[in-house]
């Protein structure tokens, strides 16, 4: 008799302290993973919409691509006009 | 019935204590469910997210990489050009005159210009002033150093002063009319006036 008393009292006064004690741990980490999740999920959605500008690297690609044509073409011109340094020295 | 009590109690607590148990697990673990699913519902936003991403960054690499090739092209132009044209140590010169502290740097294809004291170039001509530079020495352009002296044609050059003028004479015409003759064989006689050598005459209103 004295042990199902012991065996009940430790039952109510120990183990279910302990069970809602760790269940609460495992409750409480998993709604603190909650918040986190979402600030990722605004995040990744803010860096895809940052990325709706990425197209235009196209037009930057040929813009940089005409430039450097336009630059090639003006040092070849400005090669045959201007002197160079070691002839001007002379 | 004092035993069938004593019996009983026991088991009433440990009965209750199991009730209390499972009910401490069904609303923790429903609660750690409710959790999880608002956590997968996120997580489908962020995989979905970054598909995205995936999707829009797969052609930015090849994109960056030809620009920077193009990129990489003009500066070895640019640099080429400048050195060959005003020399390493005048070329640093304009660097260091554009972007103050740039010249420390050097130009990426001649590591040498990292040692090249810079010369203190206060004035960069532009293309333009040297265009007017050239011209006004009547250098025809491309032909002469603005550095050097002064190409003229020696024997053209008066002539070539003078066509900027729209005379008739510098048409070279075959006849040219004649200019009057003046003094007592002249064709064209004029009396002499007699106010000639006299005081002039005061005008009304001056003293």
């Amino acid at each position: 008799m004295t042990l199902w008393w012991i065996g009940s009292l430790l039952l109510l006064l120990v183990i279910l302290p302990v069970v809602i004690y760790l269940l609460h741990g495992v409750l409480r980490a998993a709604k603190s993973i909650v918040p986190s999740v979402d600030r990722i999920a605004a995040a990744a959605a803010a860096g895809s919409k940052d990325l709706d500008a990425v197209p235009l690297l196209l037009t930057t690609q040929d813009q940089v691509r005409t430039t450097v044509e336009v630059v090639a073409n003006y040092g070849g011109s400005l090669d045959v006009i201007v002197d160079d340094a070691e002839e001007a020295a002379r | 019935m004092t035993p069938i009590f004593a019996i009983a109690a026991p088991g009433v607590v440990m009965l209750v204590a199991v009730v209390l148990i499972i009910l401490a697990l069904v609303y923790y673990l429903v609660s750690v469910i409710v959790a999880l699913r608002r956590i997968v519902g996120g997580l489908d936003g962020v995989i979905a997210s970054v598909g995205e991403i995936v999707e829009k960054t797969k052609p930015v690499n090849e994109v960056v990489l030809d620009i920077n090739n193009n990129l990489d092209a003009g500066v070895d132009l640019l640099e080429g050009l400048l050195v060959k044209k005003a020399g390493l140590s005048d070329a640093m010169g304009l660097v260091e005159g554009l972007y103050p502290g740039a010249a420390a740097q050097g130009l990426r294809n001649f590591p040498e210009s990292k040692d090249v004291v810079p010369p203190r170039i206060g004035e960069v001509y532009t293309r333009g002033t040297l265009t007017l530079a050239r011209l006004g020495r009547e250098a025809p352009i491309a032909l002469g150093n603005p550095a050097g002296p002064a190409l003229r044609d020696i024997e053209g050059g008066s002539l070539a002063a003078r066509e900027l003028y729209p005379e008739v004479r510098q048409t070279r015409p075959p006849s040219l009319p004649r200019s009057p003759v003046i003094g007592t064989d002249a064709p064209e006689q004029y009396e002499r006036r007699d106010d000639i050598g006299k005081p002039r005459k005061r005008l009304p209103g001056r003293t």
